[in-house]
């Protein structure tokens, strides 16, 4: 994969254009930058508040658009209720409002469709966010790499970006979309109503029509370790695997 | 730029203030980040291999690794994610001690860690040594859980923690600095958080 040094991003403001609840505990926040710049799918960015008083807090949040998008960046933040900077986006953000943002970051957690495939992604709750950018941007760039997502939500109302994820699936392009409810029962035929574990990894390998050359894993910290560790009893070379852990 | 409507507060109390560098917030927890999945290591399959460039200077099995005088650094810690945790408590080989073992002073201003999943991070040599750097065994007295990077790691303290490298087997002195696995991917080349070095091109 293509893994240059980032170029110098020195922090910029941003205004919020659009917000969409996706979820009950996350929404969509559509950013416009002032200084607009490219990204790779599964790329992140820094965003940091500033108190009256000079307080400043910063926080990561992943891209969840497609580097196709155009120059509008779309964050979906899960509010976090002991959180410090997530409660002020879902209780006082503003359409309108500015704040600073400092981005593309990382190089280790990215995908474009010249790196190839066949993908297996494998998403927690809001660890879904980088591999949206990456569904979207295979989607956008009409790609035909097979791509398997296995999302694990607790309930069918917090599955973020659910009709989008069912409505590529439904194109029968080679997206498979594999949803693994943890505290509801599946509701279409091939889902799980469980935790991940090895047997569903290998099950949606199946749906690949080769083994995987990339395994993305993104979530919480005990998400992916499980994920993680699924993927290796299912077989998958730790060498294919990359993580991205939601801190705390 | 004040952001409207965001208030400090979680700003920690001012005696703390002086304790975490800019950008950082006080976390109570020990959040895990990596690459890659968990590499389980053990013991009886462990080594420690000192090189300088390609050569092999000495290596340890884990037994002979314990044997090493063990030394007790408390120290607070930097994410580059942006938490800062206090005191945290290891246990572990100086870099000066197993230098000392081996018989050598560091023979190149520049150091890779190297690490069993194929991770590696750049230091300076001088960072090091002079009791600022070790090879841990244990965290809060009991052996250091695969997630934080067990059975050894390297602290580096005064470092962002990436350097720190987890799953540590070995040292390898280079003539140049060469950036290692984050370093090529974005992040700083030496990464002092008192400095807010955290991406490629921070001063």
């Amino acid at each position: 994969m293509s893994d240059g040094p980032a170029a110098q991003s020195p922090w910029q403001t941003v205004t919020i254009s659009r917000i969409e609840k996706r979820t009950p505990r996350v929404t969509s926040f559509f950013l416009q930058p002032s200084r607009p710049f490219a990204y790779r799918a599964g790329q992140h960015v820094d965003v940091r508040l500033t108190a009256p008083d000079g307080y400043q807090a910063r926080r990561s949040y992943s891209i969840a658009s497609a580097p196709e998008a155009g120059e509008t960046i779309e964050l979906a933040i899960e509010r976090l209720d002991d959180g410090e900077v997530s409660p002020f986006f879902h209780d006082i953000a503003a359409v309108g409002d500015e704040f600073e943002l400092r981005g593309p970051l990382g190089g280790h957690f990215v995908w474009s469709d010249s790196d190839g495939g066949p993908l297996l992604l494998v998403g927690g709750g809001s660890g879904v966010v980088p591999l949206m950018a990456m569904i979207r941007h295979r989607a956008a760039r009409r790609s035909a790499v097979p791509v398997a997502l296995v999302f694990s939500a607790r309930v069918w109302d917090e599955v973020i970006f659910r009709d989008e994820l069912i409505d590529f699936h439904d194109r029968r392009d080679g997206f498979d979309l594999v949803l693994a409810l943890t505290r509801e029962p599946a509701r279409r035929p091939a889902d799980y109503s469980r935790r991940v574990d090895a047997a569903m990894m290998e099950q949606s390998m199946v749906r690949l029509p080769a083994p995987p050359r990339f395994a993305f894993v993104c979530g919480s910290n005990a998400f992916v370790s499980a994920a993680a560790q699924a993927l290796i009893d299912a077989g998958v070379p730790g060498s294919l695997i990359r993580t991205e852990r939601y801190g705390v | 730029m004040v952001t409207r409507g965001f208030s400090s507060g979680r700003k920690p109390p001012t005696d703390t203030d002086a304790r975490i560098p800019p950008g950082q917030y006080l976390e109570q927890g020990f959040p895990v980040l990596s690459a890659g999945p968990t590499p389980r290591v053990r013991t009886e399959d462990w080594s420690f291999t000192l090189k300088h460039g390609p050569r092999p200077i000495k290596k340890w099995s884990w037994t002979e690794f314990n044997a090493l005088p063990l030394t007790k650094m408390t120290r607070d810690i930097h994410c580059v994610t942006a938490w800062t945790k206090f005191d945290t408590a290891w246990q572990g080989v100086l870099v000066d001690d197993f230098l000392a073992d081996a018989g050598i002073e560091p023979p190149s201003p520049f150091t890779l860690a190297l690490s069993f999943d194929g991770y590696a991070t750049n230091v300076p040599t001088k960072d090091l040594t002079a009791g600022k750097a070790m090879v841990a065994l244990l965290y809060e007295g009991k052996p250091i859980t695969p997630d934080h990077g067990g059975p050894a790691r390297l602290l580096v303290p005064h470092l962002y923690f990436w350097k720190s490298a987890k799953w540590l087997n070995g040292l390898q002195f280079t003539e140049r600095d060469e950036p290692g696995f984050w370093e090529l991917r974005g992040y700083h080349i030496y990464g002092d958080p008192w400095r807010e070095q955290r991406y490629t091109g921070d001063p």
